[in-house]
């Protein structure tokens, strides 16, 4: 869908918002199903990352069997539903699929998406909480992660309870991921999925201001830190300070939480950075109907982490990209409303340590581009204070961990999620989130079973 | 350009595509559409004392999401007036002369039914008759159709008492439903039939609803068994053809059906022996114009074969046809996998180890590369990994040169018996 301005802003921009990509058909989800070769050791189970059964649920659909096709699904990933519509399948599931090699690969993401789909329409429960087995975990955050490790520890019988400093949980799913990829109904049922095994979950709590790690620590068998990431920092360059400066995580959350705003209208935006974030931020402009939005990046295409298909898409939705281009500073006027972004062109000099090469600034390159709105993308900073209080080792926020058991430096502290992604560790998809739930789950799970049997 | 002609024991037709006595030959209105659309012949749809039909009549099985595999029907012959497929065949002939009509017919068995019926559709001029001695359904709880067809006595009486009156070529359709057709079209060439035509439908159930738990298809919630065809049915068909062709008692021209759809198919039922072939469920599912690729696909393989005539290919691979104790126990063939092509799938590795003889291995090359190897020695040549592979080309069964002489299991035991009794001696 390609929106010129005027249709957008005669569309309401409810409509903007809704999910872009239909569904598979039942009989377009058939043809697909039947179209995989159900593999043996397959591929696609490796690459992804929560190891879903994929030729198992493929299968399921090809047979008619979509609870069950379903249930292996959010077997191994309990945030599957998002997931069929959030991960990079062309560099994961579908990127492995061996008819890569001959004709074109399986349709993974959007099969997971049917059987899901189906699952949430027909309210379907899909699992049953173990027998409690007498022991407590607090998870602290109720994303991806803190609810993939709620639901293995609620499977196991743990009695799970998830802080949550949100209104909702869900975490990036609910408030970091535009509409119109992720229906916000879509990460509840998950959600709900994961309550309905006697999870109970503290909304609107946050650790650290209305109760103390200590606390947790205190009376929980095991803690889980899974609390992500916080704000988009600062540009650090000179205007930054006025109103029309956005962190993109809020402005993202706004159009999830809050009635659509129409304040964007005809306005001239620039997104800085070019990650999954900036991407977001930058397609969620043009469906707020912004009337032009550029997207400014020091590096280039090679470098930028948004994915393909995220590119793509904001390609498609008009978004214009500025390569080798870095902000210098915001200018105002005298009502402090932003009249232009002055930015300054880059060239890529040396790779840095983390292999990509170092943007250098070119002299007396500046020009400036008249925009009204100037969003920040450039990553996110650490819930550090948090951190300390729990008095976690870290380095800048990112939280040290043992790599097999996913302790931090106290033993009953485990951490998972973004709070581990960084500084060459981890990975920052929610797959990936989701999986390192699980893995806490079990080493809680083994820890307390070891401890049991040596009390015995 | 090459003759299409074909002439099935004096039926002559422009090509060998006819159409089977079934729903798309009702009338004349249909069998014209056909004509005009490229169809050789058509075989009228069978006449008899009209009946009444069931609403609710087709049914078909998918498979994998596709459409018609088999196909499954409980519909009887005409339920229009004889008069007036007479009239109809009068006209169509007359509008087509050059095109087949054959009238399949079926009444009770009685001569001067038989006697009645022969000459009035001679009388309109048709270019032969087909003995529905076939039908499963219906017709044959009233003891025709194929319940007179799987009684041998009563295919040849029958057939006899037809070719005391007919004047044109008279085929006798024989039904699958019978341990071995060769007995009933002995008995139909004993009778006299001038060529046999099969297979007609072969009982079936098409299925069971699991929500209603109703048959499929019902009438009002009851079920009968019907008559199956389509591609599912194509095997069992071209092994009767094979074996009626191969029968030196069975010395009358074949006309081939079940599950014919392309030209490739009627390529095969031809060679196996068959003069021409019928179709139906092809028609039935994406309507007459199937036919001209039919033409044009044989007309090019018969070009591409350095062929004339379609006539050339009747029968040539039935000599290749035989008994299992003839086929060379020393013959080997092995698979072998060609990892530029495989893409790794492991069908053929899960396959043999579960269900063969466990001779794929899955391995690894020195880079970490995964690769699959046949291990020869163990491979007894089952085809089963070359089945299942979902890529052209990925596994070969190739052949393997042996010391051993050609030793069929008849050869082998002959020899036994000889030295049996020279020992005894």
């Amino acid at each position: 869908m390609n929106l010129d301005l005027k249709s957008r802003i005669n569309n309401n921009l409810e409509r903007n918002f809704q999910e872009v990509e239909n569904g598979l058909s039942a009989q377009e989800a058939l043809e697909e199903a039947s179209r995989c070769l159900y593999c043996y050791d397959a591929p696609c189970i490796e690459a992804c990352p929560t190891g879903i059964d994929i030729p198992s649920f493929i299968k399921k659909i090809a047979s008619g069997n979509l609870k069950g096709s379903a249930r292996t699904i959010m077997m191994e990933n309990p945030v599957g539903a998002s997931c069929s519509r959030v991960c990079p399948t062309e560099e994961l599931c579908e990127g492995s699929c061996v008819l890569n090699h001959s004709t074109k690969p399986i349709m993974i993401g959007n099969l997971q998406r049917y059987a899901t789909d189906w699952a949430i329409k027909n309210e379907q429960a899909l699992f049953k909480a173990g027998q409690k087995n007498g022991k407590s975990v607090a998870i602290i955050g109720g994303g991806p992660a803190g609810l993939s490790a709620a639901r293995e520890l609620a499977l196991l019988g743990y009695k799970v309870t998830i802080f949550e400093a949100e209104k909702e949980a869900g975490g990036l799913n609910t408030y970091g991921i535009v509409s119109f990829r992720l229906p916000q109904s879509v990460s509840f049922w998950e959600v709900e999925q994961v309550q309905s095994l006697d999870v109970e979950i503290r909304t609107n709590t946050r650790v650290g201001v209305d109760i103390q790690p200590k606390d947790l620590v205190d009376n929980y068998d095991a803690v889980v830190l899974a609390i992500g990431m916080a704000t988009v920092p600062y540009l650090g360059i000179e205007g930054e300070e006025v109103e029309g400066v956005l962190d993109a995580i809020d402005f993202v959350k706004a159009t999830k939480s809050n009635p659509l705003s129409d304040q964007y209208i005809g306005k001239r935006v620039a997104v800085i950075g070019a990650g999954n974030t900036a991407i977001d931020a930058a397609t969620c402009s043009v469906r707020l109907g912004a009337e032009s939005v550029s997207i400014v990046y020091r590096r280039t295409a090679e470098e930028m982490t948004a994915y393909p298909f995220e590119f793509e898409f904001a390609k498609q939705e008009g978004v214009e990209f500025r390569w080798l281009t870095a902000p210098k500073r915001i200018l105002l006027d005298e009502k402090e409303n932003i009249k232009s972004l002055e930015c300054v062109k880059m060239d890529l000099g040396e790779a840095s340590e983390d292999g990509r090469r170092r943007p250098v600034v070119v002299d007396r390159s500046e020009f400036l581009l008249d925009v009204d709105i100037v969003i920040r993308a450039i990553g996110q900073s650490r819930y550090i204070n948090l951190i300390k209080q729990f008095g976690l080792n870290h380095k800048d926020g990112v939280v040290t961990i043992d790599q097999e058991t996913f302790q931090t430096s106290n033993e009953s502290v485990f951490a998972c999620g973004d709070v581990i992604f960084g500084k060459g560790q981890g990975e920052a998809m929610v797959v990936s989130a989701a999986q390192q739930g699980k893995l806490v789950a079990y080493q809680i799970h083994k820890k307390t079973s070891e401890l049991a049997s040596e009390t015995v | 350009m090459v003759d299409l002609r074909t002439n099935l024991a004096g039926i002559t037709s422009p090509n060998p595509f006819w159409l089977a006595s079934a729903p798309p030959t009702n009338s004349g209105y249909q069998v014209q559409r056909a004509f005009e659309a490229g169809w050789g012949g058509a075989v009228w749809k069978t006449l008899g004392d009209p009946i009444l039909n069931v609403s609710s009549r087709f049914a078909a099985v998918s498979f994998n999401g596709q459409r018609i595999a088999g196909f499954n029907n409980i519909e009887l012959i005409t339920d229009r007036p004889l008069e007036v497929n007479l009239k109809e065949i009068a006209e169509t002939k007359k509008r087509f002369p050059n095109h087949t009509i054959v009238a399949s017919l079926m009444v009770e068995p009685n001569q001067d039914k038989w006697h009645e019926i022969v000459k009035q559709v001679e009388a309109v001029g048709v270019d032969g008759l087909e003995l529905n001695f076939g039908c499963p359904h219906g017709m044959a709880e009233r003891g025709m159709g194929s319940a007179s067809g799987q009684i041998p006595e009563l295919v040849e009486k029958q057939t006899y008492w037809v070719k005391e009156v007919a004047q044109t070529p008279v085929i006798v359709k024989l039904t699958p439903n019978i341990t071995d057709i060769t007995i009933t079209a002995e008995a139909a060439v004993k009778g006299g039939a001038n060529a046999v035509s099969m297979i007609n439908t072969i009982n079936s159930l098409a299925g069971v609803d699991i929500d209603s738990w109703n048959t499929i298809p019902h009438v009002a919630g009851k079920g009968a068994h019907g008559g199956y065809c389509g591609p599912a049915v194509k095997p069992i068909a071209l092994n009767m053809v094979a074996d009626c062709a191969r029968n030196p008692l069975i010395h009358v021209p074949i006309s081939g059906m079940g599950g014919v759809s392309d030209w490739k198919n009627a390529v095969e039922f031809m060679l196996m022996g068959a003069s021409n072939v019928q179709v139906c469920t092809a028609a039935m599912h994406h309507g007459f114009r199937i036919v001209e690729d039919m033409i044009d696909g044989l007309s090019n393989y018969l070009e591409e074969k350095g062929l004339f005539s379609v006539s050339e290919l009747v029968g040539r691979s039935v000599q290749k046809y035989s008994d299992w104790g003839d086929l060379d126990l020393n013959h080997k063939v092995v698979a072998r996998i060609n990892t530029d092509t495989c893409i790794n799938c492991n069908k053929c590795h899960i396959a043999c180890e579960d269900t063969s003889h466990q001779c794929i291995d899955m391995l690894k090359d020195p880079a970490g590369n995964k690769y699959l190897q046949v291990r020869e020695e163990d491979c007894v040549g089952c085809n089963l990994c070359s089945i299942v592979c979902p890529v052209d080309g990925a596994i070969d069964m190739v052949e393997l040169q042996t010391e051993l002489p050609r030793m069929s299991w008849n050869e082998r035991q002959a020899i036994i018996s000889g030295i049996d009794k020279t020992v005894k001696a």
